[in-house]
Order: structure tokens, then sequence, then C-alpha cells
């Protein structure tokens, strides 16, 4: 079944199309990769299909509600996790996440036990008395994801999850990204073509707003007869193949 | 809505800072001036006009801390954030506004406290004075979104931290009588809230209310106009995400 399905999205910025006529679907549970390079429409086809900017023409479907029609519906149904570390930074790690129980209208023996679920999920309970401004940015970008997941979504959107974090803490969220697959649909932007391929049951890469090419990595090792992934990524892009 | 506003005032409270300038500083001006007209002959600092003045002064550090706040918000992607959930516009407008309301009256309680503790008469026109400036802490309040809607952090830090207490002190005729300096400066404080506001504080504190009316009706309109404005720039940047 269809988690998220696009039909000709795009966006216009004056003349320029930040995605242009985006035709995608993306299975429930799965965990889809959008890598591409600076412009490629990444994070605008995220903001789009988390109702944050309205598309220019054509529509998408999330869990069969349009994000043109059905924002209200959609937004109850997805988590966003933003590029950079949206917490608020003078309340507590577990205010945080309480403040978007309490936006998504939990009570509060619900809050209290989705905020223990999560802080344990991401290994958040030793800091829950401490402000999240406090925090290092990679138990932020925790915090983060946590916050988007707190609510329950059926899709979880991740925007450049790891961006600026260092290797160690990269590494562990990489194995709680791992952990949602097939419990939750994710789609994560990513800059690097390592994170795509450690992750992702499915790629998709982008350029100049267009959508290039979706398959595994793997496949795209094949079909470019490149070595490896970053190799073959280029050989996408630079040559525009399609795959 | 509460949620949100919750968070929203448990934000401005929690950072020293805001403590510091937003309540320490106005209470400082009122020890230091009144300490400077005990050592005066003339009556320039009178605590029944200090006081008032004081109060006003106060409150402009609401804008200040209303606008960092939603600019913050709006630099740091944690609005984005909130914008993917259900939370409707009028929830993220009256969530910034609802906790600065009780945080506005409780900073001009305290500087009404030390006031009384300096010799200015504890009666009931003082509760008058708190109710009567609702209108002021909403100007000021709404004036903070209407910055955090379309300034930076930093920018917010100038304009709000440095003009707008200085335009707040200078143009209020607390520090001097206006008809001392007269013509234009007298002209462009007649047209800015300000001096209005400590108008309507000054009759409250004294129980003569002639003249109220004018000023009173000055600040309200000022604070209608201006909440209009925020609601309108906020709804814009809003979009523009």
């Amino acid at each position: 079944m269809e988690a998220i399905k696009t039909l000709n999205l795009t966006k216009k910025y004056g003349k320029l199309a930040a995605v242009d006529n985006l035709d995608l679907s993306i299975e429930k549970g799965e965990l889809f990769s959008l890598l591409g390079t600076n412009g490629a429409g990444k994070t605008t086809t995220i903001k789009m299909l988390s109702c944050l900017t309205k598309p220019t023409s054509g529509d998408a479907f999330a869990e069969g509600y349009s994000i043109t029609k059905n924002a209200l519906e959609v937004k109850s149904i997805i988590g966003v996790s933003p590029q950079e570390t949206a917490v608020a930074p003078n309340l507590t790690v577990k205010e945080n996440l309480e403040l978007i129980c309490g936006i998504h209208g939990f009570s509060k023996e619900k809050s209290a036990l989705k905020t223990e679920e999560l802080s344990a999920q991401f290994g958040l309970s030793e800091v829950l008395g401490k402000k999240a401004g406090k925090l290092s940015g990679g138990m932020q970008r925790r915090l983060s994801i946590a916050m988007a997941l707190i609510s329950e979504p059926s899709v979880l959107f991740l925007d450049e999850p790891t961006l600026g974090i260092d290797v160690i803490a990269r590494s562990e969220l990489w194995d709680m990204i791992r952990s949602l697959k097939g419990k939750v649909t994710v789609i994560l932007t990513t800059h690097y073509m390592e994170e795509a391929e450690a992750l992702s049951d499915r790629i998709g890469i982008m350029k100049g707003g267009k959508l290039l090419a979706v398959g595994t990595a793997s496949g795209f090792i094949e079909k470019t007869s490149a070595e490896n992934f970053e190799k073959a990524f280029i050989r996408i892009v630079k040559e525009e193949t399609s795959v | 809505m509460i949620t949100f506003a919750k968070r929203c005032g448990k934000e401005i409270l929690r950072d020293p800072l805001n403590i510091l300038f937003g309540i320490g500083f106005p209470l400082v001006l009122l020890l230091l001036l009144s300490a400077i007209q005990a050592n005066i002959p003339a009556p320039l600092f009178e605590i029944e006009k200090l006081a008032p003045g004081i109060a006003v002064f106060g409150l402009s550090f609401m804008t200040l801390f209303s606008a960092t706040l939603v600019s913050r918000d709006r630099e740091s992607s944690f609005l984005q954030r909130l914008y993917s959930t259900p939370l409707k516009p009028s929830d993220f407008i009256i969530g910034y506004m609802l906790p600065l309301l009780p945080i506005a009256l409780m900073q001009s309680a305290l500087c009404f406290a030390a006031a009384a503790i300096l010799g200015l008469p504890v009666n009931i026109n003082i509760l008058y004075a708190l109710l009567l400036m609702i209108p002021t802490a909403f100007f000021y309040i709404s004036l903070g979104l209407l910055c955090g809607s379309v300034l930076g952090v930093k920018q917010v830090g100038g304009i709000c931290g440095a003009l707008l207490t200085n335009l707040s002190a200078w143009l209020s005729g607390i520090w001097f009588d206006l008809e001392l300096v007269g013509g234009l400066f007298k002209k462009i404080a007649g047209i800015l809230p300000f001096f209005h506001a400590v108008e309507i504080e000054k009759s409250a504190i004294s129980g003569s209310f002639s003249g109220f009316f004018g000023h009173f009706a000055f600040v309200s309109a000022y604070a209608a106009i201006t909440a209009l404005c925020a609601v309108f720039l906020f709804l814009k940047q809003m979009k523009n995400q």
C-alpha cells in the first residue's frame, strides 16, 4: 500500500522550478531517501509533502489525504524533523516532548507514557531534566527526531538528520533510524551517499528539481557499471543517466 | 494553544537576561532616580510621577521578549516544525501574546510595589493603574510580534532592545517635561503612544481623570492598529515559510 504518492508535483519560484513534475510513490513502512546536490529540490519536496509550502501545481497524497485539500488531516498523521535542530532551548528535554504531546491533544497519561517510551528509545532518559539548549548537537538531533515521532505519525520526514554531527553520533542516529523500518514510513533527505546507502530501502536521486532515478543503491551501481554508489550517483547526476 | 502559550511563557521567564533587564533594570532606575530626588531641592523625580513613567518604560522590554522569541523560533526552524502540526494560525498568535500579558502586569505590579516602599501612597489607585496598563501592555506585546515576524534575532536586539527602549524613555516625558523642549520634539512625542501611556498611568495614580480619555483612546487605537499589523505580518511570514 502507498504511504506517499505525488502526481506532477511542482513548485515554482518565479520562473525557477524548484521541483518539476515530480511523480513518486513510496510504500508503507519503507525508508526512502531523497538524494541530490544543493538546490536539487529535496527540502522543497519535503516542505510540500508536510504542508509547509503549497505546490504551484500537481498534488500529493499522504495515506490517501491530499496535501492541497486535506492539510489538517495530513498534519495529524505526519512528523517532521527539520534540517536545523528545532527544539525549544529553555525547555527541558521532557518538556519539549510533552509540548508536542500537548499540541497533538494527548491526555496526561498518554503524554507521560509516550515521553518515557521515546526517551528510552532515543537514549534521552538520562537527560530528561536537562535544558534542550544545553545538549550536544547529536543529542539535540535525537531529541528533534523523538519530537517528530512522539505524535505516533505514520509518515516521518527527516530533513538532513545527521547534518553537522560527529561520526559516532551519526552512527548512533543511523541505528535509531534503522529501528524505525517497517513501523513508520520514513522519507529522509541527505547529502551523504553512505547514509542513503546504509539506511534506505530505495533512493530517489534529484537534480534541478527533477527526479532523475529511483532504485536501490546496488541497483544503481549495477546499472551504471560504477565501482561504488558514490560513483554511480556522480554518473547519474552528471550524465543524467535515466535509470 | 494553551500548551504552546505555556511553552512561550517558560522560554521567556527562564532566560536570566530577560529577568535582569525586564524587571531588574526598571527597578534600579526607580531606586536611582528616587535617590537623586532625595538629594535635590527641585521636584524632578517625584515618586507619584516617576513610578508611572518607569512602569510604562518597563513594558518596552515586553516588545524585546516577544520579538526575540518569535524571531528565534523562526530562525531555528522551531516554527517550521510547529507549522507541520495541527496548530492553527490563531493558536500561534494567541500563544505568543497571551503569556506576556501576565508577565507585563507582574512587572508593573513589582514596579509599583517598589515605588510604594519609596513613598508612593498605597491605595486603590494602584489597582486602577495596573488595569489601565493593559492597552499599553497589549501595544508593546503586539509590537514584539510584529518585529519578530519581520526581523532577525540580531536586528531585534538593535531595534527593540536599543532603539525602542530609548524612544520609549525619551519621548514619554518621564525624565523631563516635554513642554521644556517643545517644538518638533514635543510634536513627535505627541503622535507616538509613549507619552500618552505615561499620562494614563499618572492620571490613575493621582486619581484625577481629567483629560484621561483622550490619552486612553490614543493608546488603545495604537494597540489595536499594531495588533492588526502584527497579525497580518505574522500570517504573511507563516505563508512564506
